[in-house]
């Protein structure tokens, strides 16, 4: 067996020689960091509205069920895509808004359920930390209201709430609203897919073979520049 | 040389047949050829569109190409801030020389997690190392989970791409590895149906295999994060249900910061599938107390890469992503497909980086695998240069050749001595001229055209006639036309 600790002094001492003339010191790696380049487009130039549009068009492109409500009549929404779901037992993360949980099903709450448990619930209702108008992604940072990675992977159909407040419209403005990079993220694009069979896209391999979307219009529409 | 018999191709560059011999066997096969050129017309027009919308690709590009290069030349600071930010987040890192070494260590990982199967991410990187035949002969199984990698591991088969790898086989022919290899005699070729049956298939295993090995598409120096890009959920099934995670990363993945995914993803899913996001990109940093696995291994591979390093020039090999825009425009590997290369590695940039992972030392036929037409160098989103790489491989080649004295009979390499001769003096050029004249009348037909050349000629006349000598040359012309500007010479 070879020496772990001999191999990470090789590798290393091979990499440092490899790039001796062009490795810079801290200083100057930061600066050259700092002057790497960045001409694309950081900050959208979309109204408010057509942002919010673009959203929706392109989360529907990916095969999600997109439907609007208003903040108060966020409850509401929610309690129809459930119906209309025709599932009963749904899954919550643990810091999901009291008012969410709709009446007349069977709730979850998520305080260390086993991977078996979330497996037998029908569907899931999370929060998001944003969404992405350009690609039509959603990003989750996993917080007490989007939960831990396995609620949004095992049930066959995942409700995502999505406030207007929340979408941006390029991948940059995202990262400008991380001050601190989070420790779990996943970014969501429309609902499982593969094409590895003809390059024939199917919907639903793995994860949520459903994915809806309730878009919250917090930002009134009267106040569409920004 | 010892290549098997057998239909499964040779993807161990120091056992596969020369590209030439190789790519004429493929280009034999029409099913294959049809396979592939479907679905990279499919992938093509899908990228062209996608690409072709992003006003800023030009930046984007720009943007990728110097953050990867600015990686590359302060590797080492980079990886030693991953190590340490990765470890600080509970994550444990290894460090493999070589294939060996990796492979010992995983082994010796799986080993402390009493594992005897384990559930895998699509990952070339162990494909490079052989990985699962060693685990296999060590008491371990290992179970691919992405939809091509089962089809290529129930049939037997070996990947020819590296976004898509089972690109080369059609439905039907996953419909009867299914049907075969699961037991389901009435499983239709709809593509649904198929995925349908690879999803029951691996749900009990997902649920139940308590250990995990995935690649990496990037890792953060800053944070210590793992970044998995993937369509299926299986990636998310593999680093989020089991309890401890292995993943396996070439040294070169790492990236600066957290903030440089806004470049990268942008062009990768782009760039690979013509998907403006793919649907499930997933980063986690070390361990999460209560979210997915509570023991956490990244093992980083050398296997050859500091060397690349070492040459300013081929350094940008190790800028690449792994998109696979270069093998899906490339004209040679749309015929070919991706076995005749030898590698897990195929197309223009398995062509400059499969011989050098192997030292100079195997594959050195795969740079001359290319017509030079540059169309990879357009379409990599972090800008690799790969014609001007070829190039410099080729000559690599040509100079390890002529020090071993290897081919010195061979045809090119004569007819290129000869040539070198003839131009080296104006009397053995005019000399040549005057005797390849009277040659050139004994082939030359009526209408004014070679139609064949003897021996080794006709290897050039086989497809393509050869214009017959003029009578006079231009210096001949140059010389009778006299000093006076303007009169023609007769």
């Amino acid at each position: 067996m070879s020496n772990p600790v001999a191999s990470r002094q090789r590798i290393l001492g091979a990499i440092l020689t490899a790039t001796e003339s062009v490795a810079k010191g801290a200083a100057q790696r930061a600066e050259a960091y700092a002057e790497l380049p960045r001409t694309y487009t950081r900050q959208g130039r979309m109204s408010a509205e057509a942002r919010i549009e673009l959203m929706i068009e392109r989360l529907r492109e990916y095969d999600a069920e997109v439907v609007e409500s208003t903040p108060e009549g966020l409850p509401a929404a929610i309690q129809a895509q459930l119906a209309a779901s025709g599932k009963h037992t749904f899954a919550a993360p643990s810091g999901l808004p009291t008012e969410w949980l709709a009446a007349g099903f069977n709730w979850k709450m998520d305080r260390d359920l086993a991977n078996a448990e979330i497996e037998q619930v029908e569907g899931v209702v999370t929060a998001s930390f944003c969404g992405v108008a350009d690609s039509g992604t959603i990003v989750l940072h996993h917080s007490a209201a989007e939960g831990r990675r396995v609620l949004t992977l095992l049930p066959d159909w995942h409700l995502c709430i999505l406030y207007a407040s929340q979408v941006v419209e390029t991948l940059p403005e995202y990262f400008d609203r991380c001050p601190e990079p989070p420790a779990l993220v996943t970014w969501i694009s429309g609902p499982s897919a593969t094409a590895d069979i003809e390059m024939t896209r199917i919907k639903g391999v793995h994860g949520p073979r459903f994915l809806h979307v309730i878009l919250v219009r917090d930002q009134s529409k009267q106040s569409t520049l920004n | 040389m010892s290549h098997a018999a057998t239909d499964r191709p040779e993807l161990d560059p120091r056992l596969a047949a020369p590209f030439p011999q190789a790519a004429a066997q493929t280009l034999r096969n029409p099913q294959l050829r049809k396979n592939v050129a479907h679905a990279i017309d499919v992938i093509q027009a899908k990228r062209g569109r996608l690409v072709a919308e992003k006003t800023d690709w030009q930046d984007l590009r720009a943007a990728g190409s110097a953050i990867r290069a600015h990686v590359l030349e302060n590797l080492g600071f980079y990886l030693e801030q991953f190590e340490e930010r990765c470890t600080a987040a509970g994550g444990q890192v290894h460090w493999a020389a070589d294939a060996d070494e990796a492979r010992r260590i995983i082994l010796d990982l799986l080993r402390q997690e009493n594992a005897s199967e384990v559930i895998k991410i699509k990952t070339m990187t162990s494909a490079e190392i052989q990985l699962n035949p060693f685990l296999e002969a060590n008491g371990v199984k290992a179970y691919e989970t992405d939809l091509a990698e089962i089809i290529l591991q129930l049939g037997e088969g070996e990947p020819s791409h590296i976004v898509v790898p089972a690109l080369h086989v059609n439905r039907s022919q996953v419909r009867e590895i299914f049907a075969r290899r699961m037991g389901l005699e009435n499983l239709s070729d709809d593509p649904k149906a198929l995925t349908n049956a690879a999803r029951t298939y691996l749900r009990q295993k997902f649920l139940t295999i308590p250990t995990a090995i995935s690649g990496a598409n990037f890792l953060i120096a800053e944070t210590g994060a793992v970044s998995v890009v993937e369509s299926e959920g299986n990636g998310r099934m593999c680093l989020t249900l089991p309890r401890a995670m292995i993943t396996l990363a070439g040294i070169e993945k790492v990236l600066p910061r957290y903030q440089d995914l806004e470049v990268m993803l942008q062009v990768l899913a782009r760039s690979a599938t013509g998907e403006r996001m793919n649907p499930y990109t997933s980063l986690w940093t070390g361990v999460t107390p209560g979210d997915g696995p509570q023991r956490f291994h990244v093992v980083l591979l050398d296997n050859g890469r500091s060397k690349i390093l070492a040459k300013p020039k081929e350094r940008q090999t190790l800028k690449c992503i792994r998109c696979a825009a270069c093998m899906n425009t490339c004209p040679v590997y749309r015929q070919t497909g991706g076995h005749a290369y030898g590698s897990v590695y195929p197309g223009p940039i398995g062509a400059i980086l499969t011989p050098q992972l192997m030292e100079m030392h195997h594959a050195q036929t795969l740079p001359f695998a290319s017509s030079l037409c540059g169309a990879c160098y357009e379409v990599c989103p972090v800008k690799i240069n790969i014609p001007e790489v070829l190039l410099d491989l080729r000559a690599a080649v040509v100079n390890q050749e002529r020090k071993q004295g290897v081919r010195f009979f061979d045809p090119m390499y004569l007819g290129l001595r000869i040539a070198n001769l003839l131009f080296s003096r104006a009397w053995i050029f005019h000399a040549a001229q005057f005797f390849g004249r009277i040659g050139a009348k004994l082939v030359t037909r009526k209408d004014g055209w070679i139609h064949s050349l003897p021996s080794v000629g006709s290897k050039w006349t086989q497809t393509r006639d050869l214009r017959g000598l003029p009578s006079q040359t231009f210096h001949e012309w140059w010389a009778a036309r006299g000093s006076e500007p303007g009169k023609e010479a007769k």
